[in-house]
């Protein structure tokens, strides 16, 4: 046996290999040049390449209008009830900007910001709205328009779960909100006509990215409900010669709202360059970024500029349903009327 | 009547020989390919991305601490559960294979329930500003944890086997407890040590799951590098995200091949 604990050799190569990854770990960090103000927002799944572009230009508008101060916009990505669940678990998130007005209102309660915050910002707060369109297979063999369609024998429909995903509540109640507005449409009907889709979706993924895999990777179903620039991103990215997108008639009006959150600001001291952020996605040039990344802007100008982009549809809004709250406690609850369709 | 156990296990060999090669090495070359997909220049850049040297600058970071900490603390507790008989000992053992049976998303709620802001202490913290869940504090707590078994594990069948006869001479003859630890105890139970370790530390630079549930997922602040790799892919940065894969992995297998060089070595220096 030999007198130490190691070899000097072996414990030269060790001590070296160590002090090299301590060395990296805790040396110095290349920091933003002199003292950058960072911002954190705290944004769900599909927005990552909206927020990285509108990040950046926002950092340039500051830069320009405050006498060269720097801004760094960081942004975190996951399911919206989840992201909303993190910055209630305190994430220092300074701005939200989540997939729904539900999930802020959640924050809201709990005191992070004040209870009138959607009052705050134009537009319900919400500088980009989008909808729910179908993502067909090339061509659209099953020949699908509209969402009575969805319902035709042999048609596989892929959509989310409600109960998990924001994405999904969108598609849910874009089917419900439509069947209400058909003649002589009540919310048995609706209730009926959901029914009846349910029966045609063979899987239920717990988000919209697990939903979109199913259909594009996997192959599964004949048609997505999707997110307008889900869809249109999917496209792009995993294959334009793959993929059709069909606008429905009489679709829902996503509204994916935005806002300062009051108590994080104030300890990090960023409220005025958060707010910043927020007021510049209303901007025409925030608005553009918003428009090439496929979500609908709300600058009547800035609509006109890019009608070409966006195929014209009708649109009802959640308030026309009676609300988020009421909506969330009527379908999504336990024994709401989501869990009466599907469990039969 | 020997020839047919020969053919046999010829075919046993060549089955696990098959099955480690689908199972284990044909993903790792997988990522490889995907990683070089648009060539080693594009991967190259893509690891010089400052959120991606951010990410692998904090796995590191992690790492190294929980490495030091959970070795110094998983020698102290082989120790005690090996070296001395008390009550509750059987307790003690139990507790500190917990770990190893818990899911990580569990070990990361416990830190949540504690630090986060509807936590028990959270709002102490936050009066006081205090940042540890979706920070660097909470991803080492919540490694620290999932990692805290593995050097007492592999230490424990071995001190055991020592027994304490050594050790009762060293003390007899004037060494103190440190000196017997470093100069008796530590130096045969070595490559069983340097074994945990390494194991300690090719865990702690994979953990996804409890790091998942307390980091808050912010790019270049709170991302090691298995949730970096999440939100490559989940972008569509697929050359990025599997070149980050491909990092990792390499990591990995370069912590496994040094466990099992020293391994050799130490077995061949001793005998």
């Amino acid at each position: 046996m030999k007198n130490g604990f190691m070899a000097p050799s072996r414990r030269g190569f060790l001590a070296g290999t160590a002090a090299a990854a301590t060395a990296f770990a805790v040396g110095a960090r290349p920091r933003p040049a002199a003292a950058a103000t960072r911002l954190l927002n705290v944004s769900y799944d599909p927005t990552r390449e909206l927020y990285a572009d509108a990040g950046r230009a926002f950092s340039a508008f500051w830069a320009k209008g405050h006498g060269g101060e720097q801004v760094v916009v960081t942004s975190s990505h996951g399911g919206s009830g989840a992201q909303a669940r993190s910055v209630l678990e305190g994430a220092p998130a300074d701005v939200v900007t989540l997939g729904l007005a539900y999930d802020i209102d959640i924050l809201a309660q709990h005191g992070l910001l004040a209870a009138d915050w959607q009052t705050r910002l134009p537009h319900n707060s919400t500088p980009y709205t989008s909808t729910i369109v179908f993502l067909v297979r090339k061509g659209n063999p099953k020949g699908i328009q509209d969402w009575p369609d969805l319902l035709r024998d042999g048609v596989q429909v892929i959509t989310p779960n409600p109960k998990t995903s924001g994405g999904a509540r969108w598609n849910y109640l874009a089917a419900w909100g439509w069947a209400l507005r058909q003649p002589g449409g009540s919310e048995a009907s609706a209730t009926a006509y959901l029914k009846s889709l349910f029966a045609h979706v063979p899987v239920l993924d717990t988000g919209a990215r697990g939903a979109t895999n199913s259909f594009v990777q996997r192959g599964l179903g004949d048609v997505l409900l999707a997110w307008e620039d889900e869809a249109l991103l999917a496209t792009r990215e995993l294959g334009p010669d793959k993929f059709d997108i069909v606008v429905p008639p009489v679709t829902i009006l996503a509204e994916p709202p935005v806002a300062v959150v009051d108590r994080n600001v104030q300890a990090h001291g960023t409220a005025e360059v958060a707010k910043g952020f927020l007021d510049f996605l209303f901007t025409p040039e925030g608005q553009r970024i918003g428009a090439k990344h496929y979500f609908r802007p709300v600058d009547p100008a800035i609509v006109a500029e890019t009608a070409s982009v966006f195929p014209k549809t009708t649109t009802f809004d959640v308030a026309s349903l009676g609300g988020w709250t009421k909506v969330q406690k009527a379908h999504f609850a336990d024994g709401g009327v989501f869990d009466q369709i599907y469990s039969r | 009547m020997g020839e047919p156990s020969r053919r046999g296990n010829a075919v046993l060999v060549a089955a696990t020989y098959l099955t480690v090669l689908a199972v284990l090495v044909l993903p790792v070359v997988l990522v490889m390919v995907e990683a070089l997909r648009a060539g080693l220049g594009a991967a190259w850049r893509s690891l010089l991305d400052p959120d991606a040297l951010s990410a692998i600058r904090l796995t590191l970071l992690v790492t190294l601490v929980a490495t030091i900490v959970n070795t110094a603390g998983g020698i102290m507790a082989a120790w005690l559960v090996t070296k001395y008989r008390f009550r509750g000992r059987g307790v003690l053992v139990a507790l500190i294979e917990l770990p190893i049976s818990v899911s990580p998303v569990i070990a990361g709620l416990v830190w949540l329930l504690l630090f986060g802001r509807q936590g028990w202490w959270g709002d102490w913290l936050d009066r006081h500003h205090i940042q540890i869940a979706f920070a660097t504090p909470g991803i080492v707590l919540a490694t620290l944890f999932v990692t805290f078994p593995y050097v007492a594990r592999t230490l424990m069948p071995f001190m055991e086997q020592q027994g304490r006869e050594a050790e009762e001479a060293a003390f007899l003859l004037g060494a103190g407890f440190w000196r017997t630890l470093w100069r008796v105890t530590l130096p045969d139970a070595r490559w069983a040590l340097l074994s945990g370790i390494l194991l300690t530390t090719a865990r702690a630079i994979g953990e996804f799951g409890a790091v998942s549930v307390v980091s808050g997922h912010i790019p270049g602040l709170t991302e090691t590098m298995p949730l970096h790799i999440e939100t490559l892919y989940n972008g569509y940065q697929t050359v990025a995200a599997f070149t980050m894969a491909a990092l990792l992995a390499l990591i990995a297998m370069a912590t496994v091949l040094l466990r099992s060089f020293l391994e050799h070595d130490f077995r061949k220096g001793s005998s």
